[in-house]
């Protein structure tokens, strides 16, 4: 059996628990999988999970559950999953995944393979269910193979899967709620309320066109030179994330997994390698264009148009060639 | 206060990744290496805490020979002394491995914090500092933006998505994995290079008895999603190329 854990916040599904249910599908092969909802007040969310085709939902509340904690987490979900018995337990990789799986994993002695963007059946490694993954900073591919007693678990990555692949049921799957006898758990973290920084000026969701910054800017004081090429298209500025954290670019205007997940007509990812934690955010885009003077960035693979140069001598060509 | 940083030596991010024969691992002797990026950020954090607490900043890194360049790096910026549980196979571990042998090597030190990168930028698993709280029995968080210390007490902010954070306490002792970008991150002076040379790195035997958690079974360059259509010419001409494409092919601009 196959075990999704879904996501949500106070009652709201996170909408990556469906990507995990259209992956599961994908690796199922007649298994049955079985999606579980952790969490109070879950009964609208595990009815919207029920339309998925699935064997059941199951929801899973526990006072340890509430405010999460890894600490919480770990203890509740190892006992759910040892009543359960699934052979493989899969995961939307949030930073909620990321902070208590491996724990969770760890507890159990058991496999974890993170961030993976697709599964493989059969291939020249055996019968086994290969999981692919992005490595060295997305420049290389990995298909790996979990090792050890199952159940095994997997994350995967935002947008590895679609929402609208997940394939809906004829009717309604069972919902079903899970008591599990545990004690309250040793829980050592204190969670305070989350909360924004500060209320974003930029809402680069809404825009049309973004011009796109990474290391490849290499100085503060080519920023204008960006700038410029934004205003030629009448473009928002973005960056991803090292530009941001050196101070260059404000935090708001970073799009990636820490920051905003945009979905422009156009993209123009200037000097930007493509971490895979920038392009979970930008992917979804219509039109995406690479400069970068090297051709096997990892942008590359994302880009409908691409320019393997210098930007300095590209992008001051680009302007001259929009005023025209 | 006594704070471990658990940094790994990484292919630098301008490496052309070659492979092995058997196209299951990189060929690590055709690599330069670096620190892996959030550990030096780790590493800041730590310098930092006990520059306002006291105390002592000890380096811990697993891995071959070739991983004394970073922690060497990490004693040149100002930690204090450096534990290196040494075995080749290190390398190329997973998560697991790594993160048992770290334990082994730390749990007689009894630090009072543990900071790691958040993850790394060679396999990126995510997993090892919170494996490492596992194993050491230590509470932990991830992804974090800023430290607190009160005594005993600890106070995080962890970041959420999509601009979100959160403030997080926990007793000491614990283990923290860093967001890259929570600090500035300060350069190796000649007289910390200097002072480095006399600092004690020990050696710590690697444990054999933990098994690999997973296999890469191929590993190879990734395999294109979309046609990118490359626009060969000089700059001018690419450029007048790219803006014709855009305005009457793709109509994304006027």
């Amino acid at each position: 059996m196959i075990l999704v854990i879904a996501e949500q916040r106070s009652g709201k599904l996170n909408r990556a628990s469906w990507e995990t249910i259209a992956g599961a599908q994908q690796l199922a092969a007649g298994e049955p999988i079985v999606v579980m909802l952790p969490g109070g007040s879950a009964q609208t969310a595990a009815a919207e999970l029920a339309a998925a085709d699935v064997t059941e939902v199951v929801t899973l509340d526990h006072p340890s559950l509430e405010p999460y904690t890894p600490d919480g987490y770990t203890a509740v979900l190892r006992a759910a999953i040892d009543a359960l018995a699934p052979s493989v337990v899969l995961l939307p990789h949030t930073y909620q995944t990321r902070d208590f799986a491996p724990k969770l994993a760890a507890r159990m002695d058991r496999a974890i393979v993170t961030d993976v963007t697709g599964v493989k059946r059969g291939g020249a490694h055996g019968p086994e269910a290969a999981f692919v993954r992005p490595m060295f900073q997305g420049k290389l591919t990995a298909d790996v193979v979990p090792q050890g007693p199952t159940p095994h678990f997997v994350t995967f990555q935002i947008g590895a899967f679609r929402v609208d692949q997940a394939v809906r049921g004829s009717s309604p799957a069972p919902v079903r709620a899970l008591s599990i006898a545990v004690d309250a758990a040793l829980v050592r973290q204190k969670p305070e309320t989350p909360f924004q920084e500060a209320k974003q000026a930029v809402d680069l969701s809404q825009a049309e066109r973004i011009v796109s910054v990474g290391r490849g800017i290499k100085e503060q004081s080519n920023i204008p030179l960006a700038q410029q090429l934004a205003d030629a298209l009448h473009a928002e500025l973005a960056a991803s994330r090292p530009i941001c954290d050196s101070g260059w670019l404000p935090m708001e205007r970073q799009v990636g997994s820490s920051g905003q997940t945009v979905a422009p007509k156009l993209y123009l990812a200037l000097g930007i390698s493509g971490a895979i934690q920038h392009l979970v955010g930008m992917k979804g885009s219509n039109t995406i264009v690479a400069i970068n003077k090297d051709a096997d960035a990892p942008i590359f693979e994302v880009a409908d148009y691409g320019i393997v140069g210098d930007l300095f001598e590209v992008v001051p060509a680009l302007i001259a060639a929009l005023k025209q | 206060m006594k704070i471990a940083v658990c940094i790994k030596q990484v292919p630098t991010r301008d490496w052309q990744p070659r492979l092995n024969e058997s196209k299951t691992w990189i060929r690590e002797q055709d690599a330069s290496y670096e620190m892996n990026e959030p550990d030096a950020y780790a590493l800041e954090e730590s310098l930092r805490l006990k520059e306002k607490h006291g105390g002592e900043v000890v380096v811990c890194s697993a891995g071959p020979a070739r991983v004394a360049q970073v922690i060497r790096e990490g004693l040149a910026r100002g930690a204090d002394r450096a534990i290196h549980v040494e075995d080749d196979g290190l390398a190329s571990a997973d998560a697991f491995v790594v993160a048992a042998a770290l334990a082994a090597a730390m749990k007689d030190e009894a630090f009072d914090l543990i900071l790691t990168g958040l993850q790394s930028d060679d396999q990126g698993f995510a997993q090892t500092g919170v494996i490492l709280a596992e194993r050491l029995g230590l509470p932990h968080a991830t992804i974090i933006m800023e430290v607190a210390v009160a005594g005993s007490a600890l106070r995080v902010k962890r970041e959420l998505e999509g601009g979100w954070f959160q403030w997080i306490a926990m007793p000491l002792p614990a283990v923290l994995t860093i967001q890259s970008g929570i600090n500035q991150l300060r350069y190796a002076t000649l007289k910390g290079i200097m002072a480095a040379k006399k600092k004690e790195i020990r050696k710590a035997p690697s444990p054999s008895a933990s098994a690999a958690r997973q296999k890469i079974v191929s590993l190879y360059l990734p395999e294109k999603t979309k046609k990118t259509q490359l626009i060969a010419g000089s700059p001018a001409e690419a450029a007048k190329e790219l803006v014709k494409k855009l305005r009457d092919e793709a109509r994304v601009i006027q």
